[in-house]
């Protein structure tokens, strides 16, 4: 489709008019019989399934079978349903497929589409019921979530901005530049209760008035797309799968604030979301939505696109702000805020992927609307990337105040293999853990905070009783280690003694008193530290010895790991019930640490085997090398 | 074969291309990188002359992320996921292997130049929790046959 210039206001309203039909397939109110779409997930997980090279299977079918003008095959933004993609989902009647890879094509176009046929064994199963499900509305993945960072995420082709404008897309900057003052638009964003979604939670509103109060000929708004919370991926799924809201919402912030210059700062490992985002801007020029006299009015607005090049800190807006100037990432001291003083010491605002990704919505729908969902101090929704022992990972968006049992349990499918939930980390290396006895309180900012975990970016990694919490601790700490800038001594010596003593802890070298220092270091450096980075760094630290202190006790005391991780602290047995006295341990041991014993095995004419403790190296070769499974930890 | 002053010219071109400034280091190297697959130390002095600047603040800048490296690399990249949805489903074990069958450490190159092993945190494709990827191209799921499997590929084994 070729891009023409939006010239007025009018203009894009007649625009909306003719495009807003696009999508009546795909929300399923068109006609069935007219024609199919069929939509191809191409987040980064399903693209790492050879999505792409399903589509174009599907298109190569499509005119095998002689359908190809009956069907529309296009690659959408993520559909969260990650532990079960790549995700093909049918349209107008909302067929869900699951686990769809390049050689089911096929079936698809020949089956589905020229047969008319559902089929069902591509669609999901629900593991309580064992019933089989067909439209993604009554999945139990979905039912409890509520879309609106993620609204256009699997419904439009991320590279069409025809598909976008379809979906009401920039008429939130037509209303705004038409009908609001800067003001307006400012006190608008206060009503709404949109707080920081990249981890601070700070009112955006708030943000944007402050700058706009300082008078500068040039100032800047900048979207914080350095995602680095290892186990987070929504800013990224939110580029891959609509940049276009980000986009929009930039140019609203920059009529809000008086500035005319927007820059992504992106990391590089992102290069889906990086080259979604360049066709987007390029698109968004060519129509006019970027450039000088925005939709003939006075507002000029341009985006830039910096890349990070692997810094933790640069998340920091202090930090980010010197590394898109060119210079090594170090976070500056505040104040001067940046609304004061930030790139290139104008005023500057600094909002996260997510955070921006509602602000269309607040004007489309109104703050009040917008305020309605959520709990009284915190508005809206939060994208959640929930991963680890759970059932269904994926990116998740609930309202604020919903429990964590609600996101595990139903949302997420519960633990995985059955078993037990141990605790849930927000927040990654910057923040806590949630356990049991909180899975009923709501989730929302400040009830994070109040139990010593915090909001974060929204990676929520679930714990189950094979994951030792010393040595997830232990894992964070050398990540903050690692990504210490090196600026201020608390953090980057501080942190390296703490993950010091935890290793000790975890080798069964430490006592009693380690822990005392352990908890005495942590309070030093949060409260020393220049930076977030630092202040946040012993929170997994110190929220893991509060609620989990007899683990640490029983590493420390009686030197055992009771998830049985820590190698040190574990020993390898032979079950004498289960041993047939083959000998395939002790031939393939390393360092010849087993014997055989004077007692029968379970053929009496052979004995059993014993390891030797202290020759032991924990190798775990024996373990795989036994045919009956008698050897474990 | 390219040769080293083409890469140079290819460099310069881009340098002028965009007209950059100091402010604009990181872009370049970014560039340069992509051009010479490492930043060794000429190609720093370089930088640093076309945009003059000290080649002190380029290494600053170099030594400062993870993205940029001075050592060249192997033929094949191996990058696991140490990112947390990895880490809590054994990421470290699937390292280990790698560094048991390779004879290397994380962040090393095999003698004859074929695998460099490193780690990265979180490629966001935790979904296929633990993953590797190898120049690019990504592998879920990954156990201790997918490292044989994955070595074997590569033609390692």
């Amino acid at each position: 489709m070729c891009l023409h210039k939006v010239n007025t206001i009018k203009e894009l309203y007649d625009l909306y008019d003719n495009l807003k039909g696009l999508l009546d397939i795909k929300k399923g109110m068109a006609d069935v019989s007219r024609k199919i779409e069929i939509s191809v997930c191409g987040g980064t997980g399903c693209h790492a399934s050879q999505s792409e090279k399903l589509k174009d299977e599907l298109i190569r079918f499509a005119k095998e079978y002689g359908v190809e003008d009956k069907v529309k095959i296009s690659i959408t933004g993520c559909f969260g349903f990650c532990e079960k993609g790549p995700i093909v989902k049918i349209s107008p009647d909302h067929t869900f497929y699951i686990k769809i890879h390049p050689e089911d094509a096929e079936r698809i176009i020949k089956e589905h589409v020229v047969e008319g046929k559902l089929i069902e064994d591509f669609l999901y199963v629900n593991p309580a019921t064992s019933e089989k499900i067909r439209s993604q509305d009554n999945i139990p993945f979905y039912k409890k979530q509520h879309r609106v960072a993620l609204r256009n995420c699997g419904l439009i082709n991320p590279e069409v901005i025809q598909e976008y404008i379809a979906n009401r897309g920039f008429l939130a900057l037509a209303k705004v530049l038409e009908t609001m003052t800067p003001q307006q638009v400012i006190d608008e964003m206060k009503k709404s209760g949109l707080r920081g979604r990249g981890g601070g939670g700070f009112l955006t509103g708030m943000k944007w008035e402050f700058a706009s109060k300082y008078q500068n000929e040039k100032k800047y708004v900048i979207c914080n797309a350095d995602e680095g919370d290892p186990g987070a991926f929504m800013d990224r799924s939110i580029l891959e799968g609509d940049p276009y809201s980000v986009v929009e919402a930039m140019i609203i912030a920059g009529y809000a604030i008086g500035a005319n210059e927007g820059n992504v700062y992106i990391r590089a490992e992102y290069p889906l979301a990086i080259e979604r985002l360049s066709i987007a801007i390029a698109q968004a020029r060519k129509m006019g939505f970027l450039g000088k006299n925005i939709l003939g009015t006075n507002h000029s607005f341009d985006i830039f696109i910096k890349y990070g090049a692997g810094a933790f800190v640069c998340g920091e807006e202090t930090a980010l702000i010197s590394s898109i100037e060119g210079n090594r990432g170090e976070p500056n001291v505040k104040p001067p805020f940046p609304a004061e003083a930030g790139l290139y010491k104008k005023p500057t605002i600094v909002n996260n992927v997510e955070t921006l990704a509602n602000v269309p919505v607040i004007f489309l729908d109104g703050a009040e609307e917008f305020a309605k969902i959520g709990t009284e101090k915190s508005k809206g929704t939060k994208v959640f990337a929930l991963a680890g022992k759970i059932n269904n990972v994926g990116l998740v968006e609930v309202p604020m105040g919903i429990t964590l049992r609600e996101i595990i349990y139903d949302v997420g499918g519960g633990i995985k293999d059955g078993h037990e939930f141990k605790a849930a980390q927000t927040g990654g290396p910057s923040g806590g853990c949630i356990t049991k006895e909180h899975l009923d309180i709501p989730i929302d900012f400040d009830n994070l905070s109040a139990i010593g975990s915090m909001m974060g970016s929204g990676g929520l990694i679930i714990m189950d009783d094979r994951n030792c919490m010393v040595d997830i601790a232990k894992f964070y700490l050398e990540f903050t280690v690692e990504e210490s800038c090196g600026k201020c001594t608390p953090c980057r010596i501080g942190n390296k003694r703490l993950l010091e003593i935890l290793t000790k802890i975890t080798k069964g070298e430490a006592d009693l008193s380690d822990l005392d220092r352990l908890e005495e270091l942590s309070n030093i450096i949060k409260d020393t530290s220049l930076c977030g980075l630092g202040q946040s760094a012993p929170n997994p630290v110190l929220s893991t010895l509060n609620y989990f202190r007899d683990e640490y006790i029983a590493h420390v005391k009686n030197k055992y790991c009771p998830a049985k991780v820590c190698r040190a602290l574990t020993k390898y047995e032979i079950d004498e019930s289960k041993c047939i006295g083959c000998g395939n341990c002790a031939r393939n041991c390393p360092v010849s640490a087993i014997e055989k014993t004077d007692k029968p095995a379970k053929n009496p004419r052979l004995f059993v085997y014993k390891i030797k403790g202290n020759d032991c190296i924990k190798c775990g070769t024996c373990e795989s090398k036994c045919p009956v499974k008698a050897i474990s930890l | 074969m390219e040769t080293d002053k083409q890469k140079f010219d290819e460099l310069s071109a881009y340098i002028d291309e965009i007209g950059a400034t100091s402010h604009e280091l990181i872009a370049v190297l970014h560039r340069a990188q992509h051009i010479f697959g490492y930043l060794p130390r000429e190609v720093q002095e370089f930088v640093a002359d076309k945009l003059h600047i000290p080649v002190s603040k380029v290494y600053g800048v170099v030594t400062f992320y993870s993205f940029f490296t001075m050592e060249k690399k192997g033929k094949y990249v191996i990058n696991v996921c140490l990112g947390t949805a990895c880490f809590v489903r054994g990421a470290d074990k699937i390292m280990k292997e790698f560094e048991t069958r390779l004879g290397i450490k994380n962040g090393e190159t095999t003698e004859d130049g074929k695998f460099t092993l490193s780690s990265l945190r979180c490629v966001g494709a935790c979904g296929l929790a633990p993953v590797v990827q190898v120049n690019g191209k990504t592998y879920g799921n990954a156990t201790v046959e997918t490292v044989s499997e994955i070595l074997k590929e590569y033609g390692g084994e």
